[in-house]
């Protein structure tokens, strides 16, 4: 679309909106890249325990400079803290976390979304790239809700959310609910349900940017946050 | 019979690696990886090695340094795609080295399950997936499963933070990763630990990795850190 659409959140606004609904006392997995920013967002006051799959619960921000230890790591394989009552562990142990359903809440990028919730986010099919899964497909059939973080469609315009994926799957309907600059989407078992809808754009708009079919949640509201 | 399963060498450490062997490479991304030995069995020479790991080597030091000697045939992994893993990269585009993906659970299950002697076991990971193709799945509990078996390795190559003359083994923090699930899973599994104690000076309660899955261990207390090395001539 070549007008602006005065609602539409930047990359900090979108982390922002995704923290917002991960309740206090959750146990999460951030992916890497921009879900990795929804940690800087999360309300002073709600303590929430960071997952890495590489053998780390608890977490803490990324290492001052100086300070980088690099037997401590992100998945990104960037250097890490640890916070108080952090654990480590091996990598069968964190991935039986993952796939035991003992995490709640894995935030993930993806580069298409299914309306039955089916994520494509490893890879684009291209045969000149390497492949390569590292965690995402545990992370997306084990933790007991996948968050996509994501803009609404790709540089090139192109829609994100299709009816079905066309690029190979990460999990097949492990989606809870997708996070875009411009809606938040909940997959409801018949279908995408828009829950809040920026600002300047009507549901038709919003539809016409969405490959799969949407419905209008009865109580949809504004999606809004604070300026960043 | 004293029990001391200390060698003098990395050498000695290496020893005996055939042509042909499954090596099971413990570390994620620098975090854990046993640069020291990696380069001992570049010395020693043995070839068309299938090395297990979770990535495909980074920089030029450790695994990168085993695949640019032309020593290993293939890698089991579940990211060769790092900024820095030039040297797989390079060789798998020419064709010159194979790769089998595995999702890092599956990865990690599948060394454990060797290692503990099961069979194989299902998993909804890779579920309705291209990496699921031409494998067995089942319905468990109305989920899709997927059934994965387990990695035999020959050798594993580990990086422990101490050791005992025992082989009783600690790590440092995420460096733990998957060497605990490789030392399980092969039939030789060799230790290079920062530090070398008294037997008895590890608290029985903090033993990470027991004895029973180790036969060699080799001191070496300042292992390179290429990250780091990299770190300092940047900010120099």
């Amino acid at each position: 679309m070549s007008t602006p659409i005065s609602g539409k959140l930047n990359r900090d606004q979108m982390a922002w909106r995704v923290a917002q609904d991960i309740p206090g006392g959750s146990y999460v997995n951030l992916g890497i890249g921009m879900p990795e920013m929804v940690a800087n967002h999360l309300p002073d006051d709600r303590q929430v325990i960071f997952h890495c799959e590489n053998g780390i619960l608890g977490m803490g921000p990324v290492a001052a400079p100086g300070e980088e230890d690099f037997d401590l790591v992100t998945a990104g394989k960037k250097p890490v803290t640890a916070v108080a009552g952090a654990a480590f562990f091996d990598s069968a142990n964190s991935f039986a976390m993952i796939r035991g359903g003992h995490l709640d809440i894995a935030v993930l990028g993806a580069f298409q979304i299914s309306a039955a919730g089916d994520l494509a986010n490893w890879s684009t099919g291209d045969a000149g790239t390497t492949p390569a899964v590292g965690g995402a497909m545990d992370l997306a059939q084990g933790a007991r809700d996948v968050f996509v973080i994501t803009e609404h469609t790709t540089k090139d315009g192109a829609p994100k959310i299709m009816p079905q994926c066309t690029y190979p799957l990460t999990g097949a309907g492990v989606v809870t609910t997708v996070f875009t600059d411009l809606a938040v989407i909940d997959i409801h078992k018949d279908g995408p349900v828009v829950r809040e809808i920026a600002n300047g754009l009507s549901f038709d708009d919003l539809q016409a940017l969405t490959g799969a079919t949407l419905t209008l949640d009865a109580d949809c509201k504004a999606l809004s946050a604070p300026a960043f | 019979m004293i029990i001391d399963k200390r060698v003098p060498t990395l050498a000695d450490a290496v020893q005996g690696i055939s042509d042909g062997a499954v090596v099971a490479i413990s570390g994620f991304g620098e975090a854990g990886n046993p640069t020291e030995l990696v380069h001992a069995l570049v010395e020693q020479g043995a070839s068309d090695l299938t090395v297990v790991n979770n990535n495909a080597g980074t920089g030029q030091l450790g695994l990168a340094k085993l695949l640019a000697a032309g020593q290993v045939s293939k890698v089991i992994c579940s990211f060769p795609r790092s900024a820095k893993s030039v040297v797989f990269q390079d060789l798998y585009k020419a064709g010159k080295i194979e790769l089998e993906v595995v999702p890092q659970g599956t990865l990690a299950e599948r060394l454990r399950a060797s290692g503990a002697g099961i069979g194989g076991f299902f998993t909804p990971t890779s579920a309705s997936t291209p990496l699921a193709e031409g494998k067995e799945t089942r319905v468990i509990d109305g989920k899709d499963h997927v059934l994965e078996l387990p990695i035999r390795a020959d050798v594993a190559l580990i990086k422990a933070d101490k050791a005992d003359p025992w082989g009783n083994l600690t790590y440092r923090k995420a460096a733990r990763n998957f060497a605990p699930n490789m030392a399980m899973a092969a039939a030789l599994t060799i230790v290079q630990a920062r530090v070398i104690v008294g037997l008895g000076d590890i608290d029985p309660e903090q033993v990470v990795t027991p004895s029973i899955f180790v036969d060699r261990i080799v001191e070496v207390s300042d292992p390179v850190s290429e990250a780091a090395a990299l770190l300092e001539q940047a900010n120099a």
